[in-house]
């Protein structure tokens, strides 16, 4: 067992053992390893004392530095607070409407809204706030509850149909599948077809247009361009939230919808509530 | 014996049956009547040998279960680089996840079922089948505890089974490399103890006056792995008849712990257990000794004694106190060195058989998986480091630092391992095809590449995107944004991921021709390749 031999290729001495034939030889640390691993030990001691390391009995050592991620983090924070009290002092203070006339302040609260888009709206709205089915696209000029500055504002801060914020817009369509006839139903949404559309079967229409001024146009309008104040959509712009083919508009007809958006209000501070506000205006379709 | 067996297996499957009566969830009801059924199978077999002759004891190494584990490794790892392949694609066409197949074929269900299938399914057998062999071989003695090493075996392959199974049926703890339930994890506890006793067996009766190098890095593995395993799995069940427990830490304390096991899942089961494997088929392949006995002993040492303390590092920038953050990192750092000393004395066992590297695809196997060791025990360390943490954490880089140490260094070196293992189980001259080891060397290097450059590119790309501001200090992109932005590098991921899955199957395919064709060359096989419990 125990017989060194040198071996021929390295000149090395082995250990003397073998293990199913597996050898070892008496090779040195390497030099640059072991010094490699000193420096590190050595690095890492100062490290230890420059930074927060050791705990103790009560709370840990906080290292020479006096380096923390927390502090780190707030004194970050703060100073662009401290750069942009102005123009936040500007923001809150602001005339909405005329925000847009103001360049400075309108960069910044364009900037800040969409920072406050990408982070709580776009999950729905997409990045682009090009919207999807269900959820409206912002780009276009196509509004539910209105396009002015004030009304986009009012939509952030209390949000739609929600039950946390008592100023909500709400509204809701009936299911209109317990109150007309599988007929009455085909016929009214071949009328809603013919108003943006120009292949239908107009006599089906014909018979929906009836079925609409009764049941629709209390809300839509008898032209079925819709109602603002309702939050009732445009059916002659051809312009669909949950899909224009005739098998969506059957289901809204039947089931009907019910959009929820949060009350912004209560989650983002004032600030950023108008800095969306200004930046979803000024996405291409603010009024 | 028999009559205690049968006592126990009876009382399992009734127990079994009574809680596929009253199982709160469809996972713990699968699982009941899974374990209904193995128990009265066993049952059965058990009194059917009742009074029959018993088989003579037999003598020499016990080969049949590493056989076995050999062939379980091999379709693990398929299985694992089927799924792992399937979920890249998952995440570069979402439309993947179809709607048919919810939930069980969710991203979300899939994702552990990859991880643990490659990690315990795949390297846990080839990390139990090798450590059999080569504790054998090297205390030149039988294994310990008769068929206890088949009772490791089949019990681990259960385990596998209730794990994999429970994570499509929606039964998980959520703690990464942990999911398993309360039960399953109690079995592997139980199975885990019977390696131990196994391996600890042999290596107490050897005949060899010292320890194998590679037996010194096995047993850290299997107590270690043990002790972890315990810890971070202790949790209440919210009943006996249902899968959801609570789990005994909270909030900053259980982040800790888990990251003190998930780190140490990699230090021990993927770094301690393979290098006990490098350190025997490296040296035996080459035919050379290993390097330097003094490097094996001080890198070990150093190793086991500094991974422990590196877990916070996975924690930088969360509610983990600054100060143990600190120390994470440190000895992440400490442990560069360490860590390369397996590299080295692999590599450096290879002085006077470079020449072996033109025409022999095993040898080169080895040398490339310390070569991916090195290069993710170096990036492991710079990755721990805060500041590069700031900018690396939660990207594709994590991803790619990971598959290229998983797929580089386990994969490689596993691969080999079967390669050595399978002509010398089976009695062949070597195996089938030597132009297909070429072909599996060539195509999983290739497939490394690729999932490792893309991840970095989109890793880092995803780290600057999320930070990035503007001169007032609001952040420019959305999340949605980073992630379109990463679909091209997510398509050549899975077309990496297809590459080695491929040599994968080529590897399979030259088993089973080596296994199967030729005429054995030597001692005919022994007679018992039945398991028993």
């Amino acid at each position: 067992m125990s017989d060194r031999k040198k071996d021929h290729v390295t000149g090395t001495e082995t250990t003397g053992h073998s293990w199913d034939g597996i050898e070892e030889l008496n090779t040195p640390l390497p030099r640059w390893w072991l010094w490699t691993l000193y420096l590190t030990i050595i690095w890492g001691i100062g490290y230890t004392i420059a930074y927060p390391a050791w705990p103790m009995v009560s709370g840990a050592t906080s290292g020479v530095l006096g380096w923390s991620t927390r502090a780190n983090v707030a004194t970050d924070i703060t100073a662009h607070e401290a750069k942009n009290a102005d123009l936040v002092t500007a923001l809150l203070a602001a005339d909405m409407d005329t925000l847009p006339a103001d360049a400075d302040l309108n960069r910044y609260a364009k900037a800040r809204g969409g920072a406050v888009f990408r982070a709580h709206c776009s999950q729905c709205h997409g990045s682009g706030a090009a919207g999807a089915k269900g959820y409206p696209n912002l780009l276009d000029d196509d509004w539910l509850w209105g396009g002015q500055m004030a009304d986009i504002e009012y939509t952030v801060r209390h949000g739609i149909r929600n039950e946390q914020d008592a100023d909500a817009r709400y509204s809701q369509m009936p299911a209109f599948g317990e109150m007309l006839s599988k007929g009455e139903v085909a016929a009214v949404v071949e009328h809603v077809v013919s108003l943006s559309n120009t292949e239908y079967d107009a006599n089906l229409a014909g018979t929906g247009a009836e079925v609409f001024a009764n049941n629709c146009a209390a809300c839509h309008g008898e032209t079925g361009t819709g109602n603002r104040d309702m939050g009732a959509p445009d059916l002659s712009d051809a312009i669909w939230l949950y899909g224009g083919d005739k098998a969506s508009l059957t289901d809204t007809v039947v089931n009907a919808r019910f959009g929820v958006m949060p009350a912004w209000g209560a989650r983002l501070t004032e600030a950023d509530v108008r800095a969306v506000a200004a930046y979803v205006h000024a996405l291409g379709g603010g009024e | 014996m028999d009559y205690f067996k049968l006592v126990i297996l009876a009382v399992v499957a009734a127990v079994a049956a009574v809680g596929a009566n009253w199982a709160h969830d469809l996972a713990y009801q699968v699982h009941a009547i899974l374990i209904m059924t193995v128990a009265s199978g066993l049952f059965v077999w058990v009194l059917r040998g009742i009074d029959e002759p018993k088989p003579v004891a037999e003598t020499g190494y016990a080969d049949g279960v590493i056989r076995a584990g050999v062939i379980a490794t091999a379709f693990w790892g398929v299985t694992g680089f089927l799924v792992g392949t399937y979920i890249a694609f998952q995440l570069a066409f979402p439309e993947l996840n179809f709607e048919w197949a919810q939930p069980f074929g969710n991203f979300g269900r899939l994702r552990p079922l990859h991880t643990s299938a490659v990690i315990f399914a795949f390297g846990g057998n080839a990390l139990i089948c090798t450590s059999f062999y080569v504790v054998q071989r090297t205390s030149a003695v039988r294994l310990f505890g008769g068929n206890l090493s088949w009772f490791v075996f089949w019990g681990y392959q259960l385990f596998i089974v209730l794990a994999a199974t429970g994570y499509l049926l929606g039964a998980t703890q959520s703690k990464e490399y942990a999911e398993p339930e309360w039960y399953i994890d109690i079995w592997l506890t139980i199975i885990w103890l019977s390696y131990l006793v196994v391996f600890m067996g042999t290596i107490i009766r050897r005949r060899e006056k010292h320890i194998y190098v590679a037996n010194w890095f096995y047993l850290s593995f299997i107590i270690t792995v043990a002790m972890l395993h315990v810890v971070n799995n202790l949790s209440i069940p919210v009943s006996f008849w249902g899968s959801k427990s609570v789990q005994v830490f909270a909030g900053v304390q259980d982040a800790m712990t888990q990251w003190w096991y998930g780190h140490n899942a990699v230090g021990f089961f993927l770094t301690a257990g393979f290098l006990g494997m490098m350190y025997y088929f490296v040296p035996k392949q080459a035919n050379r000794p290993v390097y330097s006995y003094k490097l094996s002993i001080i890198h070990f040492w150093s190793l086991i004694f500094l991974y422990i303390w590196a877990g916070p590092h996975h924690l930088h920038y969360t509610a983990l106190p600054d100060w143990a953050a600190t120390l994470g990192m440190v000895f992440s750092i400490v442990l560069w060195m360490p860590s390369w000393g397996g590299m080295i004395n692999g590599l450096m066992t290879l002085q006077g058989a470079g020449d072996k590297l033109r025409t022999d695809p095993i040898l080169r196997m080895f040398v490339l998986s310390l070569g991916f060791y090195g290069m993710s025990t170096f990036e492991g360390p710079m990755m721990s480091i805060r500041a590069v943490n700031s900018l690396s954490h939660y990207t594709d880089w994590t991803i790619g630092h990971v598959h290229s140490g998983a797929l580089g260094w386990n994969g490689m070196i596993t691969f080999g391992a079967l390669y050595f293992l399978t002509p010398r189980l089976w009695g062949r001259a070597q195996m089938y095809s030597m132009s297909a080891i070429n072909w599996h060397f060539w195509l999983a290097t290739i497939g490394i590449v690729l999932y490792a450059s893309s991840m970095w590119v989109t890793g880092i790309m995803e780290g600057l995107m999320w930070r990035e501001v503007d001169d007032q200090g609001f952040l420019v992109n959305s999340f949605a944004d980073t992630v379109a932005a990463k679909f091209p590098m997510y398509v050549v991921r899975g077309t990496g991921g297809i590459l080695y899955l491929t040599g994968a199957l080529i590897m399979v395919w030259n088993m089973w021709k080596t296994i199967r064709g030729a005429k054995p060359a030597t001692a005919p096989l022994p007679t018992n390749a039945t398991p028993a419990e």
